[in-house]
């Protein structure tokens, strides 16, 4: 039992807890408490300090909005953003109730109608109780929205990064004629910032993507941040995905050879196997690098995102806004420290031991 | 008419980067033919270009002159009917042992149903003892099972000739004399074509019909052939108290360090006449004048 747990942590990349298991287990107990203060005393101090001193400094800075803001007031401001997404959620809940009753009142009217003959009348009511269906609940997207649209918008980037960059990168590392073709173009273009391909994203897209707002899948912000995202994120996986099929062993090749397998059954079987951690540790550094990209592809695409909450608080410019940027700041650091360690445990589930 | 011959096969390296245009020539002028049924046992220092020379024969390498000929056709590409079991054992780390051998056989019986592969797969684990480690990956293995997948693998392809490259080479001495004698059962009962490649002797006597030395490189080539007309079933321990036996490993040993030692001549000879004079390093103070 215990060792199921120890390893299931050890998969986890939650090594950290170990000492804990361990203890109950009833391993020296000394050495695991000293394991204890080291994995969690240590980062505790670090963090009480960092807190301290940012206290310190909060009441020392006078911006032109005020004091800079607490630790104490980005956490109120945290409870505001929560309790804000809470209205809106029952607001919306609330919304939806009325239309209901109101569609139904329209439609009761319209059958009483049409059972005194006034066809007139019950036709107005039917396209009025239609018209109460169609409408939207629209308010300003909760906290939470935000954070949830900022999720859908990078995983869309990153799943198109990805299905770029794995197949161009099986094509570099196997061919190196390719490799060298490719090679000067991934070298230009792997270093250019979000911002820079931002606007050539979006004039791109309102150029090709036509379709009328009211019948489009998505939005034209939401294409402009996630294909933004994509093109700065695609060159981790592509560069890894290269080195892990151009160092396949060789024994590997050679067996496939022995074996005479087609093209696709060596990709299928050898080549992307045993490029496989190599391929997730691509995809790990792109979807860390998709997600800060994406906070500035937000910022200036308006995608109703964390770029966009960030950018508004900014302009709305008081101190509980500056506030509200900070809880973003740390919403950001969390939720990409939740994707690396997804990505973390996905790596190490695809990687084999050497045989 | 044999099924797998070497006619005049040399093969070179580059070394030293491809710049320098220094080559090695690691295999000079061999010639070498194989009869159907046979099992040969080619016997040679480490470094000899025996690998080089099993590449040669299963198609992994091209030979710069000459000719590898296999069932008429010359130079053939790699194919499973010339089966080749690695030093390294070569097993893919991220399938089980089934699926190692799984793979081989979806290579070989494409018209076969699923379940007649699958029974295959089966017979040659079993033929290797190792149902029970059916679902295990290679890492969970030890050296001497993770060899017995591989020979599992190739056995499974049915190849026409079996290729043994060192197969037993990494193995310690007590896992080795256990998969020594798996081979030979196997080979009494699957009546394959083999060519092993070994460095020990004692493993050609024990297995091969004839033994032909590799004589070491640069320019490596076979030397004369020893014919094991030893009764079979040849069993370890009679072996070492058979005089025949004895006399013919004795033969073989000895032919091998003598041709060992002529290399050495010929390839050091400028070497050991120069004689290099070290400065005098003694403190000054000390020096007998």
């Amino acid at each position: 039992m215990s060792v199921k747990l120890l390893q299931l942590l050890d998969a986890t990349g939650l090594e950290s807890f170990a000492p804990f298991v361990r203890l109950f287990r009833g391993d020296d107990a000394g050495e695991q408490l000293r394991r204890i203060a080291m994995n969690f005393g240590a980062p505790l101090v670090a963090i009480l300090m960092f807190l301290g001193s940012w206290n310190v400094a909060s009441q020392n800075i006078m911006t032109k909005y005020g004091n800079l803001p607490s630790p104490a007031d980005v956490w109120v401001q945290a409870g505001v953003l929560w309790k804000g997404h809470l209205e809106g959620m029952a607001a919306e809940r609330a919304f939806y109730a009325e239309q209901e009753q109101k569609v139904a009142e329209y439609t009761a009217a319209a059958a009483m109608l049409a059972q005194k003959g006034n066809q007139a009348g019950a036709d107005k009511m039917k396209s009025l109780a239609a018209a109460a269906r169609t409408a939207k609940y629209s308010a300003q997207p909760s906290y939470v929205q935000q954070i949830l649209t900022s999720l859908k918008t990078v995983f869309a980037g990153f799943v198109v990064a990805s299905l770029l960059a794995i197949p161009i990168g099986v094509l570099c590392g196997s061919s190196p004629i390719i490799q060298a073709a490719l090679n000067p173009l991934i070298q230009i273009f792997k270093p250019v910032s979000p911002l820079a391909w931002l606007p050539i994203v979006m004039i791109v897209v309102g150029a090709l993507y036509l379709t009328p707002p009211d019948q489009a899948w998505f939005e034209k912000s939401f294409l402009s941040s996630a294909l933004t995202v994509a093109l700065c994120s695609l060159w981790p996986t592509l560069v890894n995905t290269a080195l892990g099929v151009a160092s396949i062993e060789k024994d590997h090749l050679n067996v496939a050879k022995v074996l005479k397998l087609d093209a696709w059954t060596r990709v299928r079987k050898i080549i992307i196997p045993s490029s496989l951690p190599m391929i997730f540790a691509g995809l790990r550094i792109s979807l860390g690098v998709g997600w800060m990209v994406l906070i500035a592809a937000e910022m200036l695409a308006q995608n109703p995102g964390l770029g966009k909450f960030v950018w508004d608080m900014f302009q709305n410019g008081s101190s509980q806004t500056l506030a509200q940027i900070m809880v973003a700041v740390f919403t950001i650091g969390i939720i990409g420290m939740a994707l690396d360690r997804i990505m973390i445990i996905l790596q190490r589930s695809v990687s084999y031991g050497a045989a | 008419m044999p099924i797998l011959e070497l006619k005049n096969v040399s093969k070179s390296f580059q070394g030293g980067g491809k710049a320098s245009g220094l080559s090695t020539e690691v295999l000079r002028a061999v010639d070498l033919s194989i009869e159907e049924g046979e099992f040969v046992a080619i016997v040679g220092f480490s470094g000899s270009g025996k690998s080089t020379l099993v590449n040669l024969l299963c198609g992994l390498l091209e030979p710069d002159r000459g000719e590898v000929t296999f069932k008429g056709q010359k130079n053939p590409p790699p194919a499973p009917d010339r089966g080749v079991v690695f030093q390294n054992y070569s097993l893919l780390p991220w399938l089980s042992v089934y699926e190692n051998v799984r793979l081989a056989v979806d290579q070989v019986m494409t018209r076969a149903s699923s379940s007649e592969r699958d029974q295959r797969v089966r017979h040659y684990i079993d033929m290797v003892s190792l149902t029970p480690a059916l679902a295990k990956k290679p890492k969970e293995l030890s050296g001497g099972m993770r060899q017995r997948v591989s020979l599992a693998r190739t056995l499974a392809l049915s190849p026409d000739v079996l290729l043994l490259d060192e197969p037993l080479g990494a193995l310690d001495a007590l896992t080795r004399a256990v998969l020594q004698d798996e081979i030979a059962k196997i080979w009494s009962e699957e009546k394959k074509t083999v060519l092993l490649v070994t460095n020990d002797v004692d493993e050609g006597l024990l297995l091969a019909d004839r033994i032909i030395p590799l004589k070491p490189g640069p320019g490596a080539t076979l030397g004369k052939e020893f014919v094991v007309d030893l009764p079979r079933p040849r069993v370890r321990t009679e072996l070492n108290h058979d005089a025949a036996f004895k006399a013919l490993r004795n033969e073989i040993v000895s032919y091998l360090n003598r041709v060992r030692d002529e290399s050495r001549e010929s390839s050091g000879a400028g070497l050991r006449q120069t004689t290099v004079h070290l400065p005098n390093l003694t403190p000054a103070d000390l020096r007998a004048e």
